[in-house]
């Protein structure tokens, strides 16, 4: 049978066909009221961290580099898109205009930092990028946390120490409250809105994977001196990856404060990072559509198994140790491998012996 | 005076997180894997600790030697059953595997002691210094720390340097290989190695939580993540390092609480270790390694 279309196309459609396919059903599923409340109110999630991974797997699973500080980026674009909102809430009613805007300034302010922070970092290797990140997005936390902005007629106000500090006019008001966080941010994150980001992220994540720039990028993480010595720049490869990495997780940071009316920095420490990371190592590194999957069930998990709430952080652990020590063990995998092609063997000389009767 | 007094208290902090990153260190430099669940065997430390002084009543001095030996054991078993299978496989999957068992650590605590944090008992009962006719007091917590440090430090630096099994360290840090070829039983070698690190993270949970008394299920990891710091600053893999760069860590982090902001001071820690990996990517005492094709 001739190929209708090529392996790498096909892949990314199925999960384009897959998501659209999830959308309808939920849809169908709200309007027909089949859906709970705790349900409806982990739409947005399911998207925010469904981009969230899916981006993270670019750096993890294409450039083959750890990054612990996909919450600093998360938290920037957060920040960023929330302050726009609120200060735009009065001139720009229509949040059909204003998310769309919001969501883009999230992306490019995280994109900057992540190319800003990525020039020094990426010289690193291994465990000393994953700990440097993890110290960058220890960093943008705790900064946002001390940070108090307020305008007033006269401009903006900003300060590290404390709110009275700032010398805001009477009739100023107050943006980002330091450990109080940002508030009174329009409610603009819709499941629709955060679908139609998901199938976009999707969209430029395939392609990217699919390009030159792409299969450049992969062959930084698989050799990396015979990359150097074809002639491929790395630093710029990898910062293109990492900004690009950061782009989306802003996004994916603007859709998670339009979710929420109060938002406050420590939301977004490590644990957030490596809640993303383990979205992308247990829906399989490099696989994106795993990592949407994996960013969707373990959202949905803990919320249903709330009775057992307690031990659902020690399961989390122990499929994650577990799941390493499978699929990275030489002989277990060895061992599985072994059998499968066995039981390939055995299905295929049935159906020749079928076949011969 | 308060310049003084916030000196003292960091080189007493600082004298903390030297012991734990010794135990990064040494793992680091032999297993050539980044330990994340070290600072939650601190946790485990205290908590053991905390366990034998009150519901059993034991003496303060045999709490801390049960801790050593609980966390001795407990980092034997974590390498044998989670890292052991991992030695040939991608540090990624090495690393990811150890924050999986970090994250075991803090929920069977969580399990098992509960939400609510625990007021630590010190189990120092020295004598505080007073000093400048009581401008200054160095409390017992301070001295013992400092003390307990530098006693580990030179130590340690006699068992690598002079002992079999100490060079049997070193040569596996070098070569792996090679050692094995040289006849050092690599695997055995490891589990020592985890097996100091972990006894000294019992002993670092004892400082830490007599010093800063609350005890609960993520006591460890942040002075965990940090002690890692000073580990790199100081050069991954160096006993000295270790000390100096954890001594660093500290003051930098008491002053910068002190007179810069209290909200800022572990960005400083943080900033501080980027700066530092940027113009010496291995730390103040590391080596530089070649890559070969």
């Amino acid at each position: 049978m001739k190929q209708f279309l090529k392996p790498a196309t096909r892949k990314s459609f199925i999960t384009y066909l897959l998501v659209i396919a999830a959308f309808i059903a939920v849809e169908i599923m709200v309007s027909t009221g089949n859906a709970s409340n705790m349900f409806k109110g982990l739409l947005v999630p399911f998207c925010v961290y469904s981009v969230a991974a899916a981006s993270l797997n670019l750096t993890v699973g294409i450039l083959g580099e750890l990054s612990l500080g996909q919450a600093g980026f998360m938290c920037i674009g957060a920040y960023s898109s929330a302050i726009f909102s609120i200060v735009t809430k009065d001139t720009i009613t229509s949040a059909w205009v204003r998310f769309p805007v919001a969501m883009l300034i999230g992306g490019i302010s995280a994109a900057i930092f992540g190319v800003l922070i990525g020039i020094p970092v990426l010289r690193l290797r291994g465990d000393y990028l994953a700990i440097v990140t993890l110290a960058f997005g220890e960093i943008i936390k705790n900064v946002f946390a001390a940070l108090y902005i307020g305008y007033d007629s006269s401009g903006l106000h900003v300060s590290l120490t404390s709110q009275g500090d700032l010398g805001l006019a009477p009739d100023g008001k107050m943006l980002i409250n330091g450990a109080l966080g940002i508030s009174g941010t329009p409610k603009d994150s819709t499941f629709e809105i955060g679908f139609a980001v998901l199938l976009i992220t999707l969209i430029i994540i395939y392609n990217f994977v699919n390009s030159r720039t792409g299969r450049a990028v992969m062959s930084i993480r698989d050799n990396r001196i015979a990359a150097e010595s074809i002639g491929l720049n790395i630093t710029k490869f990898k910062l293109i990856t990492f900004g690009l990495t950061a782009f989306l997780a802003g996004i994916a940071g603007a859709l998670f404060s339009h979710n929420l009316s109060t938002l406050q920095a420590s939301k977004f420490d490590y644990n957030l990072s490596i809640l993303v990371l383990v979205f992308v190592v247990l829906g399989g590194i490099g696989n994106i559509r795993g990592s949407v999957i994996a960013a969707v069930v373990l959202t949905y998990l803990p919320e249903v198994l709330r009775s057992i709430n307690n031990y659902r952080m020690l399961i989390y652990s122990i499929v994650l140790i577990v799941m390493m020590i499978f699929t990275s063990n030489a002989k277990i995998r060895g061992f599985f491998t072994a059998s499968f092609m066995k039981l390939k063997g055995l299905i295929i000389k049935n159906k020749s012996a079928k076949e011969g009767e | 005076m308060a310049f003084l007094d916030n000196l003292i208290n960091g080189i007493s902090l600082g004298s903390i997180y030297a012991v734990i990153a010794l135990g990064y260190t040494l793992v680091y430099g032999i297993a050539k894997m980044l330990n994340f669940a070290h600072g939650d065997v601190i946790m485990v430390g205290g908590y053991v600790i905390f366990t034998a002084m009150t519901s059993m009543k034991l003496n303060a001095y045999l709490s801390v030697l049960i801790a050593v030996a609980a966390c001795t054991v407990l980092g034997i078993t974590i390498e044998k059953v989670a890292y052991k299978p991992l030695r040939q496989a991608t540090s990624l999957a090495v690393l990811i595997t150890a924050i999986g068992m970090s994250y075991f650590l803090q929920n069977m605590a969580l399990l098992i002691f509960g939400e609510k944090p625990v007021t630590f008992t010190s189990v120092i009962s020295i004598p505080k210094i007073s000093l400048f006719d009581g401008q200054i007091v160095i409390k017992s917590e301070a001295i013992a720390s400092i003390i307990v440090s530098i006693l580990i430090v030179v130590g340690l630096s006699l068992f690598v340097n002079k002992t079999r099994s100490g060079r049997a360290m070193l040569a596996v840090s070098e070569d792996k290989d090679a050692a094995q070829l040289m006849g050092i039983n690599v695997n055995r070698t490891i589990s020592l190695t985890f097996a100091i690190g972990s006894g000294l993270a019992a002993i670092a949970g004892a400082l830490l939580c007599s010093t800063y008394p609350v005890l609960s299920n993520t006591t460890g990891a942040m002075p965990g993540i940090k002690a890692f710091v000073a580990a790199v600053f100081g050069g991954i893999g160096s006993i000295p390092g270790a000390m100096i760069g954890g001594l660093l860590i500290g003051v930098i982090e008491i002053l910068g609480r002190a007179y810069i902001s209290p909200q800022l001071a572990d960005a400083i820690v943080f900033a501080v270790l980027i700066v530092v990996l940027m113009v010496k990517p291995t730390g103040i005492l590391g080596k530089k390694v070649n890559e070969k094709v």
